[in-house]
């Protein structure tokens, strides 16, 4: 096995491939489907969470930045993709407005804000989906690496960067559709996105955003880059005796991280259907932290497993009892921290050592 | 004879307590120097101001007698060639014993150069040598952290060595070893000056006289004697304020 694909990564694919093609065959091509058109929805919604996981994941897991703002990139990212979709809805909106988006007519706007111009091309929406989170991490990072703001300090900053940015959004004067957010779409690319088809297309391409996610973030974490990372994280000090300029690698992993955030935000929207401004609660951002040490942080594997177990969990639940939805998030989070922690990952991992090899300790050879 | 490390009228406090106060030393290129003071002397402060890790509030630090080391950093001062080896050794536990050596070797440290940074035969060969010459080749590829605490001072003293500086700033590098390991490192220091220049700030005065070198005193943030270990022994101010006690 090669070093990018080791055995956890492998199975993890290879578990993902088989949901990838069972998933729309289910869907699409069986008859009496087997597989209900929400149940693809959903999936890519999960599929997208796991590789916003592993975008936090590279940051904290290896770096030690614990970011508790990663949903706003996320959110940005969505938003990005929303103004596309808004604009392609052209004539059909209730308005019937060309150009205008049915909010701006609603509220009176004469012409398209200057920030809207470029979103009717899809190339340009998706290009923004990263650039947008990436240039955001970069100034937010490189006044508070430089400053060497670390630890809880930046956690609590980075909460109020997605606590800011959601305020501002629930403003009608910002130009995002204010606390409605961007809804109604219709298509995308063309194809319509009520049609089970699109569905299983925006499902499969979260999958392969995922994997791409995976194994750049792996690729990083392999690197002599990713060693100086665990240096950083686990000594920052000697790491910079050691002639390394800590804020520009901080910096890198962070905006490389956003614009991964930023694009599995901009694949949520269209399959969620909606993208509002109580995507950058600070709420969400812990979550997503809660999904990485679930999984089993510094894996990244394990955290798109966790994001996808608690996404899962919280589907079952919050249609069951869903008063105690966020009592059991928080009891699962305090039972991994005691518990678990290497998450649950590490259990299965445990486990299955124990299964193959009951006494033989595992040789390490260069 | 110049001054590859020159200091002169450094000042600096923190909140009103001179932890330096008026220091001024000259160190040689190839000296091995030892430094010894009561806790409080500036010992810690004074290396810090040497890596730019603390800026003076006055007085002069020149490196090499033109780069004025009051305006880097960490990280710049590494690059200069100062080596820093902290009094509780600091290694990368997560790390390979290899991958920490491998981190420390003297490359280009900019972030796209790392990126897509790929291990020579040289490099490696390298690694080899140094593990060698810390006695860690059996623990190559073991995690840093199951190291014991004299294995850990080693293989910092190896990844210091990897970097070839042409200053090595050593912090107490005997605390913590047994003495057979303590007159071992003594050994090595030793051996590493002429090649490099040697600063080691040390409290345990069996270590500064195995050393056998050039001794400076502080106290007070300032240098109080200076010359070979008997003579600043029979200094009597000396006395007083440190080894009588």
């Amino acid at each position: 096995m090669s070093r990018l694909i080791d055995r956890r990564m492998g199975f993890f694919l290879i578990a993902l491939f088989i949901a990838v093609v069972a998933i729309p065959v289910g869907n699409l091509v069986m008859e009496g489907k087997p597989v209900a058109s929400y149940v693809v929805q959903l999936s890519g919604k999960y599929l997208c969470y796991a590789l916003l996981a592993v975008a936090l994941d590279l940051v904290w897991g290896y770096c030690g930045i614990l970011s508790l703002g990663h949903g706003a990139f996320f959110a940005l990212g969505g938003y990005a993709m929303g103004m596309h979709l808004m604009r392609e809805i052209g004539t059909r909106g209730v308005y019937g407005d060309p150009v205008l988006p049915d909010f701006m007519v609603f509220l009176s706007y004469e012409e398209l804000p200057w920030f809207w111009l470029g979103f009717d091309q899809f190339w340009f929406a998706a290009l923004m989906a990263m650039v947008v989170p990436g240039v955001l991490a970069f100034l937010f990072g490189w006044f508070a690496f430089r400053s060497r703001v670390s630890g809880v300090y930046l956690s609590i900053i980075t909460q109020a960067m997605t606590y800011a940015l959601m305020l501002a959004f629930f403003r009608n004067e910002m130009g995002f559709g204010g606390n409605n957010g961007l809804t109604d779409f219709k298509d995308v690319l063309g194809f319509d996105l009520q049609s089970d088809a699109t569905r299983a297309g925006l499902f499969v391409a979260s999958a392969v955003a995922l994997v791409a996610g995976l194994l750049i973030a792996k690729a990083i974490a392999l690197s002599q880059l990713g060693k100086v990372l665990i240096g950083i994280r686990d000594a920052e000090d000697r790491t910079r005796f050691l002639g390394y300029r800590v804020e520009g690698y901080k910096l890198f992993v962070f905006v490389v991280s956003a614009m991964m955030a930023g694009v599995a935000g901009a694949l949520y929207t269209p399959q969620v259907g909606i993208i509002n401004p109580g995507e950058f609660s600070p709420a969400n951002s812990i979550e997503i932290v809660i999904w990485v040490a679930l999984g089993g942080r510094g894996t990244l594997v394990g955290a798109a497993i966790g994001a996808i177990f608690v996404a899962l969990a919280k589907t079952f639940l919050t249609g069951w009892i869903p008063e105690i939805w966020l009592f059991a998030l928080g009891g699962l989070f305090v039972f991994v921290t005691l518990f678990m922690p290497k998450g649950i990952l590490g259990v299965i991992e445990d486990g299955w050592g124990r299964i193959r090899r009951p006494t033989v300790r595992k040789e390490v050879t260069p | 004879m110049t001054a590859q490390l020159y200091l002169n009228g450094v000042e600096r406090s923190f909140d009103g307590f001179k932890a330096i106060n008026g220091l001024s030393l000259h160190v040689t290129k190839g000296e091995l120097r030892a430094i010894i003071g009561p806790n409080g002397a500036g010992k810690t402060t004074m290396m810090d101001i040497i890596t730019g890790k603390t800026r003076p509030d006055k007085g002069e630090v020149f490196w090499n007698e033109k780069v004025d080391l009051t305006k880097t950093d960490e990280a710049g001062s590494a690059r200069l060639g100062i080596g820093r080896k902290f009094q509780k050794p600091t290694v990368i536990e997560s790390l390979s014993v290899e991958d920490n050596i491998a981190l420390a070797l003297k490359t280009d440290r900019s972030v796209f150069a790392t990126l897509f940074a790929r291990r020579t035969a040289a490099q490696e060969d390298r690694i080899t040598e140094l593990l060698e010459l810390v006695r860690l080749v059996a623990e190559r590829s073991r995690p840093a952290a199951d190291l014991s605490h004299g294995q850990k001072q080693w293989l910092e003293i190896g990844m210091l060595l990897a970097q070839e500086p042409e200053l090595l700033l050593v912090d107490e590098p005997a605390a913590g070893m047994t003495d057979d390991e303590t007159m071992r490192t003594a050994e090595l220091l030793r051996g590493l000056a002429g090649e490099h220049t040697v600063i080691v700030v040390e409290h345990d005065m069996e270590f500064v006289r195995a050393l056998d070198c050039k001794v400076t005193v502080l106290h007070q943030g300032r240098v109080l004697a200076e010359g070979s270990i008997d003579h600043v022994s029979a200094n009597p101010e000396v006395v007083e304020v440190y080894l009588g006690r």
